[in-house]
């Protein structure tokens, strides 16, 4: 995947010549980019993830369109400059370099960023190649794990995870360079921090030699590819735990597994196609008699997007049916629904039951 | 009324109660029983008698002056007398009045001659001047002193009365006769209690509406600041006359029937029909007749209450075409808009004339106009200007028809904001005109026009005609101001596209300038020409500043951007 520094120089120039040269030559000059949405994927269990189709859409120099065609080629010009002098910047810091852009600044970072995901798309690569780095960190991690990384004199760090106490490791941003030290049967990943500091606190890690990851939500393509690259490389599986409604399924079970529509053209390495999702499952809101709360009409509305649209769901007969189930159900439950039975319940009966048996779980 | 209740309270045998409540009933006197309710009659409070004086001395002038075919010069001056008393006096040019009728036209209520003819006229019941009377007379037990000269031959003649409450007739206190420099006329003067504002609903703002549509009389006002204003006539041509026209069949009322079946000098049903009524020839009184199951020879004496009733019935099941509107002079669409246009400085006029309808059995012809842009603040309800038979109304704008019709148009197709059920939003002055041969109101002092549902009609088509011709303006106005900043963007963006492409190719500085223009050729290629389209606030050579110097709105002198329109536009605007 990894285009080097040179070859995304020469990327951005060979664009920046095109525009140039239909200029010259009276032509409306085109960007060509893949249009980044769930329409355009498909999923091939083979490959295990979405994968982006051909589907462009042009954007030509018009009148209407010379705004964000200017800003475009502007933050191509700061992205050859940033590789050139291998510096990179985030999201954020963009969005205030183009204030020296005059007229052609951007007023609000969604702008920007909305410009940056074009470009990324169009020099079809991942963002960290072009110099740009997001703010958000990529996930914490406990357990039965040694991370070895590299200090700025390039000499081997080793990061025992065992021994931060209470806290936990934090995934950086690019974890290309990481390598991996570690005896866990296998990866359990967890939507909350919440849910994710009971299981730190109890050593749940040791009890099931397993490494603990948080994603915080919809995990950042740094924990993806944290999770993808771990999984790969010492071969355990990866059970996902997430609350049990229809964002924890298809915002962050499905982007964790096979990726995103708005970023597909990079979704082959950000997708961890050995993910199972452990739970909450549907099935498990009966089976463990848990506290509900309705539907809200968003969650309506997903299901009946997801059914309709996804292309994960549409391949699978159990997802299908799993949220089937939770229309007819009309309700949800969050992983911390288990403290109902007692704070520990989750750690003592919950995730032992379900290990054991893996029937239960969802592909 | 009389105490009843006492009476009844303590039993008094051998008198019967009926009796003595009879002591006790008596006559009222019309001139009383106005004087108890003149807010029937506009006298609500002392602003609005003052203007209500004002409104029905002026609509009198206009009326006399418009009957003898002579183009209205009005002088209107209002003196401040100090402690809320003002006098008001008001001259015209026109016929003047025989000497024996000045006292019952100023001193005697439901005195009149347009009451009886159903002819467009500013006045209808007859109550108007002599109501003033009584209410100046009333609040500081002053005459009212009247001038008339109706030739250059004869002398003026010179008359203070009052108006006799308790029989409604007029007392002459003096009369002799005097000099008056003028050929022919009428002045009269009264001493009344008021007060005097400016601003909506004012003296002002009457007689400019006044003015703006009546384009052939000039006013000459005096204000109590004794500021002097002149409306001077834009035409000479005399709106044509308006000829009274006998009532139609589908109008009339039982009792009405019933009284001109009594009065009537016509031998029999049939030419009682043809000649009492319009639009009735023979065949459609025959149809009536049958219709009725009454014979056409019956004598209009013999008939009863119940043969008139059926009358009444056959003439409902009758069809009987349209009363002629002939008889309904309309301003007219050019005068209209000539009007908006000294009034307001805006950057789009536009008027309409619907054609006549009827109500009631009663003609009528609606006109719209509206003025768009400019001056007028954008945020505020369109200001609405009301007029019937030509007289402006500034009072109870919302009990008007209509208000009601331009309430329930859609406006916001047309281009301005509304929420439901209010009046729409933006700069935007809209003027309706509804005239009649009867203007139905909604009380006496004529301020509201009566919610018919023909005439709702009416408006509403009026005033979606001069929506659709706003709507298409605005939204013409709106793709030039589309189009202006697409080219304002070409101009901001394109050193930004040759700069961030020179540093990506290291192109150097001429090859940068080349880039420039290549690339505006490129992208002004498929515009097209474009007109000017600044907004000149001085390009209404019509507007009249002075005119319109005591509109209430503030003048933001930089006036919205874009007006005109670019004709040959095209329409590459993606």
């Amino acid at each position: 995947m990894v285009l080097i520094m040179k070859d995304v120089v020469k990327e951005i120039k060979t664009i920046a010549r095109d525009v140039n040269d239909s200029i010259m030559k009276k032509k409306s000059p085109q960007l060509d980019m893949p249009i980044r949405s769930l329409q355009n994927v498909v999923y091939d269990p083979k490959k295990g993830y979405f994968e982006m189709q051909e589907k462009t859409k042009v954007r030509t120099l018009t009148a209407s369109t010379v705004k964000t065609f200017a800003q475009t080629l502007l933050m191509m010009n700061e992205s050859k400059k940033l590789v050139e002098t291998d510096d990179i910047a985030t999201k954020r810091e963009v969005y205030y370099i183009s204030k020296n852009w005059g007229d052609a600044m951007f007023h609000e970072q969604s702008e920007s960023d909305t410009v940056m995901d074009d470009f990324e798309a169009l020099m079809r690569v991942n963002r960290e190649q072009i110099g740009f780095i997001p703010e958000e960190k990529g996930g914490d991690v406990a357990g039965e794990l040694v991370v070895i990384d590299k200090d700025d004199t390039g000499k081997e760090l080793r990061i025992d995870c065992t021994k931060f106490g209470s806290g936990a490791y934090s995934v950086p941003t690019s974890v290309e360079h990481l390598k991996f030290q570690t005896k866990a049967k296998f990866i359990l990943a967890i939507e909350t921090a919440g849910m994710f500091q009971r299981l730190v606190k109890h050593n749940y890690w040791k009890t099931a030699n397993c490494i603990l990851i948080s994603m915080g939500g919809v995990p950042t393509r740094a924990c993806r590819r944290f999770i993808r690259r771990l999984a790969d490389d010492i071969k355990i599986p990866v059970y996902v735990f997430t609350d049990g409604d229809p964002y924890g399924y298809f915002s962050i079970y499905r982007t964790l597994k096979v990726g995103s529509g708005n970023a597909a053209h990079i979704n082959e390495f950000f997708c961890v196609p050995q993910a199972k999702f452990l739970g909450v499952t549907p099935q498990d809101i009966v089976d463990y008699k848990l506290p509900t709360h309705p539907l809200k009409d968003v969650d309506i509305k997903k299901i009946r997007d997801v059914i309709k649209n996804d292309p994960f769901c549409k391949y699978s007969k159990e997802w299908q049916k799993a949220l089937e189930q939770m229309a007819k159900m009309g309700r949800r439950a969050e992983q911390q629904a288990l403290a109902a039975w007692g704070l520990n319940y989750v750690i003592t009966k919950y995730l032992p039951d379900k290990l054991a048996n893996q029937k239960t779980f969802l592909p | 009324m009389p105490d009843a209740q006492a009476t009844l309270t303590e039993p008094v045998p051998k008198k019967i109660i009926a009796n003595e409540l009879a002591k006790s009933q008596k006559d009222i006197g019309v001139a009383e029983f106005f004087s108890r309710n003149r807010h029937l009659l506009g006298f609500d409070n002392k602003r609005k008698s003052l203007m209500t004086t004002i409104k029905e001395a002026v609509d009198n002038a206009l009326d006399a002056c418009e009957e003898a075919s002579v183009l209205p010069e009005i002088h209107v001056e209002i003196i401040d007398m100090t402690n809320e008393r003002f006098r008001v006096i008001v001259e015209d040019n026109g016929p003047g009045i025989v000497k024996k009728q000045l006292g019952k036209i100023f001193g005697k209520l439901l005195y009149g001659s347009k009451f009886h003819k159903l002819q467009m006229n500013r006045g209808q019941q007859g109550i108007g001047i002599s109501a003033c009377v009584l209410y100046a007379q009333l609040t500081t037990g002053r005459p009212a002193k009247i001038t008339s000269k109706i030739d250059k031959s004869e002398p003026a003649n010179y008359v203070e009365l009052t108006l006799d409450t308790k029989t409604n007739n007029p007392i002459i206190i003096k009369e002799y006769v005097v000099e008056w420099n003028k050929e022919h006329g009428t002045k009269i003067e009264l001493d009344l209690e008021g007060s005097y504002q400016k601003g909506v609903q004012s003296i002002d703002q009457y007689l400019k509406q006044t003015a703006i549509v009546n384009p052939h009389v000039t006013i000459i006002y005096t204000n109590p600041k004794a500021e002097q204003i002149i409306f001077p006539r834009a035409t000479e041509v005399m709106p044509k006359k308006a000829e009274p026209i006998k009532q139609h069949p589908y109008g009339v009322e039982l009792g009405i029937l019933i009284e001109m079946l009594q009065r009537t000098e016509y031998r029999t049903l049939q030419q009682f029909l043809i000649q009492e009524f319009s639009r009735v020839g023979n065949n459609t009184a025959k149809d009536i007749c049958e219709n009725a199951r009454l014979l056409p020879q019956t004598k209009p004496d013999d008939m009863t209450r119940e043969m008139a009733e059926k009358l009444m019935e056959g003439i409902k099941k009758t069809k009987i075409i349209s009363p002629p509107s002939d008889c309904i002079e309309p301003i007219g669409e050019e005068l209209l808009e000539k009007g908006m246009r000294k009034e307001i400085n805006a950057e789009f006029y536009c008027a309409t004339a619907r054609p006549a309808s009827v109500y009631r059995g009663f003609p009528f012809i609606v006109e719209a106009a509206l003025a768009y842009g400019g001056d007028q603040p954008a945020e505020e309800p369109v200001t609405l200007l009301r007029f019937a038979n030509r007289v402006p109304l500034l009072f109870q704008q919302g009990a008007c028809a209509a208000t009601k019709s331009i309430i329930s148009t859609a406006w916001k197709s047309y281009g301005l904001q509304q929420s439901s059920g209010s009046v729409p939003i933006g700069p935007c002055s809209v003027l309706v005109h509804i005239a009649s041969v009867w203007v139905p109101f909604t009380s006496e002092s004529k301020e509201a026009i009566a919610h018919y549902p023909e005439i709702i009609k009416e408006i509403k088509l009026a005033l979606q005609e001069c929506g659709r011709k706003l709507g298409s303006y605005i939204s013409k106005k709106k793709r030039v101001g589309d189009e202006l900043k697409k080219r304002g963007y070409i101009e901001k963006y394109i050193p930004h596209v040759s700069e961030a492409l020179k540093e990506l190719l290291q192109l150097k500085d001429e090859e940068k300038a080349k880039l420039e223009v290549e690339l505006k050729e490129l992208l002004e290629k498929t515009r097209g020409k474009l007109e000017d389209v600044e907004f000149d606030p001085t390009k209404n050579e019509e507007f009249d500043e002075n005119f319109a110097v005591n509109n209430k709105k503030k003048k933001s002198k930089n006036a919205e951007d874009g007006e005109e329109t670019a004709d040959n536009q095209e329409d590459d605007l993606d």
